[in-house]
């Protein structure tokens, strides 16, 4: 996951006849589902748009880490805190395997996360909502790490092949983590006490409607799509995502023995698929803007870290330098 | 003092000092330096919470009145705890955190290639599974120590601070009390010369070698952690981590 609104920088998209020779060989080689890779070339736009993607969902993972980390510490038993911890272990992994993948497209690591703390780069509004009570990290894996891989499932096809593979990888350990948040609910709902089991509902209440958002704006309100679908760098839309999403996670609800707050959610027999009722768009845009729960807590905690760390980089850095000429000098 | 008893404290000491320094390690979950160091933190704390389980559980059984693991780890105060104190002290900077995972590791490493080869052999498959993830443990420690002292004159001066504010909590690491003494004596547990030799050799060789002052030999010592004396360090340290199954006592499934 989780790149929700993704600027190309492209107005209107080229027909065929109006490219260049090299747009016109890169546009092919994509419509016949040829991966494009490092030293191939690509238009500049292309290029940007994929690190703008590629760092959001790095930037993701990492502040993805905070809310866990908020319940890490107080993890009510042993198999419990060893299950957070490793998936926080793997989402760090993803973070630097997905900040790979970005930089073999010339992007620094360092120049992005900068981006990141001075508020220009953006991640998954997901993770600026508090984690409040312990059923969160059971409603994270199933919800918010459920809409991750119904958009990333899509994603392993994309057109970039350092990001492809990344998702494949990806998508393995997030199908791991959302069985083992559904679990959490599940034992919850069925052996827990009635304490417990408002947890659960409660949590489901917080973060039902911030899961949908997840897949970004509708469609008609996301001017960017169209070019990233044209590159395959986006192979579904925000809406059909959303609607799988829907589609699967309903009938988990009903069995978890719990309610979704919306009064609007029903099957749609005519559809073959649930309707539902209107997300805040506001609420999405003003978190997306900054104004979120926890966007402050966040990104404060990022740039804490990093920038009290640096002199621990410089040191590493140092180290190596002195190792290396040592080396040399024997 | 009966061999059952002091293989019971000793058991605990193991899996408390695990659990403990995991913990804490937990504490920098989004905080680390660098997002490799994320992740390398994430794995010796899972790696050391794992081995606390298998120390409880052994525990567990052998005490035989129906606590489980669970019980131990989350339903003990801090009196009933038998961590070390080195690893209840606070996170502080990088080079505090890496100065006590050193300090700390050393002394793990040792214990554990000598629990490998235990008279208990329950204990000794735990010990030879948990030397394997140890060893990673210390040449990654000892490793930061190095880059630490011998990187620049910031780090080295903060390295050289670390060392000074944790040496004191150094002496409960090589010294025995009637628990160590018996079950060396019994084959179970190390010999306790040989550990705190061995634990002042690679100590000395890696602060030399990161370009670090040792600390004089006859440095007061604060003890008392393995019996059960803590800093007021470990009380927060439980209460954060005891929260949830001490707020809500009937609650028999997580």
């Amino acid at each position: 996951m989780y790149a929700q609104l993704v600027e190309t920088g492209v107005k209107r998209i080229k027909t065929l006849e109006e490219m260049s020779p090299e747009e016109r060989n890169f546009q092919e080689k994509i419509d016949a589902e040829v991966k494009i890779e490092p030293k191939n070339w690509m238009p500049e736009a292309y290029r940007k748009t994929l690190i703008r993607q590629i760092s959001q969902h790095a930037h993701s993972e990492v502040v993805g880490m905070l809310p866990e980390g908020n319940w890490v510490t107080r993890a009510p038993t042993l198999k419990r805190k060893l299950q957070l911890m490793a998936k926080i272990q793997d989402e760090a992994g993803h973070g630097l395997y997905l900040y790979s993948a970005m930089e073999t497209l010339g992007a620094s690591r360092d120049e992005e996360i900068q981006k990141l703390h001075e508020g220009k780069a953006k991640y998954s509004s997901i993770f600026n909502y508090p984690t409040l009570n312990w059923a969160d990290m059971g409603t994270v894996g199933w919800l918010v790490d459920g809409a991750a891989i119904v958009n990333q499932v899509v994603l392993q096809r994309t057109s970039y092949g350092p990001y492809s593979r990344a998702m494949i990888r990806i998508c393995k350990e997030e199908s791991f983590h959302q069985r083992q948040g559904y679990q959490i609910l599940l034992d919850l709902m069925r052996e827990g006490t009635e304490e417990q089991k408002q947890m659960v509902q409660d949590s489901i209440n917080r973060l039902w409607w911030p899961s949908l958002m997840m897949f970004g704006p509708s469609d008609d309100q996301s001017p960017n799509s169209q070019q990233s679908m044209a590159w395959k760098i986006k192979r579904k839309s925000n809406d059909e995502l959303r609607q799988m999403f829907i589609d699967q996670t309903v009938p988990q609800l009903e069995f978890l023995g719990c309610t979704a707050p919306d009064p609007d959610l029903k099957w749609n027999e005519e559809r073959g698929h649930y309707d539902f009722g209107e997300i805040d768009w506001q609420e999405f845009y003003d978190v997306l803007k900054g104004n979120g729960p926890c966007n402050r807590e966040r990104i404060e905690t990022r740039k804490k870290a990093i920038d009290e760390g640096t002199w621990v980089r410089q040191a590493a850095k140092a180290y190596a330098e002195k190792q290396q000429q040592k080396q040399q000098a024997a | 003092m009966d061999q059952q008893h002091a293989l019971q404290e000793y058991l605990l000491r193991l899996g408390d000092s695990s659990m403990i320094l995991g913990q804490r390690l937990c504490e920098l979950c989004g905080k680390a330096p660098a997002v490799e160091e994320e992740m390398a933190l994430m794995n010796v704390a899972l790696d050391l919470v794992g081995q606390a389980r298998n120390w409880y559980e052994y525990a567990a059984e052998l005490e035989g009145k129906g606590r489980s693991a669970d019980d131990l780890a989350f339903r003990r105060d801090a009196h009933e705890y038998r961590n070390l104190l080195m690893v209840e002290q606070p996170n502080g900077d990088y080079a505090v955190t890496m100065a006590r995972q050193f300090f700390y590791d050393t002394w793990h490493y040792f214990t554990l290639q000598g629990l490998a080869n235990s008279a208990d052999e329950r204990i000794a498959g735990i010990a030879s599974k948990a030397l394997k993830e140890v060893t990673y443990h210390l040449r990654r420690s000892a490793e930061w120590i190095k880059r630490l002292g011998d990187g620049t004159e910031e780090s080295h001066q903060r390295m050289q601070d670390a060392v000074e504010l944790l040496w004191r909590f150094t002496g409960e690491l090589t010294t025995a009390d009637e628990v160590d003494t018996s079950l060396e004596a019994a084959g179970i547990a190390p010999n306790q010369q040989q550990l705190a030799s061995d634990w002042q050799g690679m100590v000395k060789e890696v602060l030399t070698e990161a370009t670090l002052e040792l600390q004089p030999e006859d440095a007061w010592m604060y003890m008392g952690g393995k019996q059960g004396t803590h800093t007021e360090h470990l009380g927060f340290i439980l209460a954060e981590m005891q929260f949830l199954p001490r707020a809500y006592p009937d609650a028999t499934t997580w």
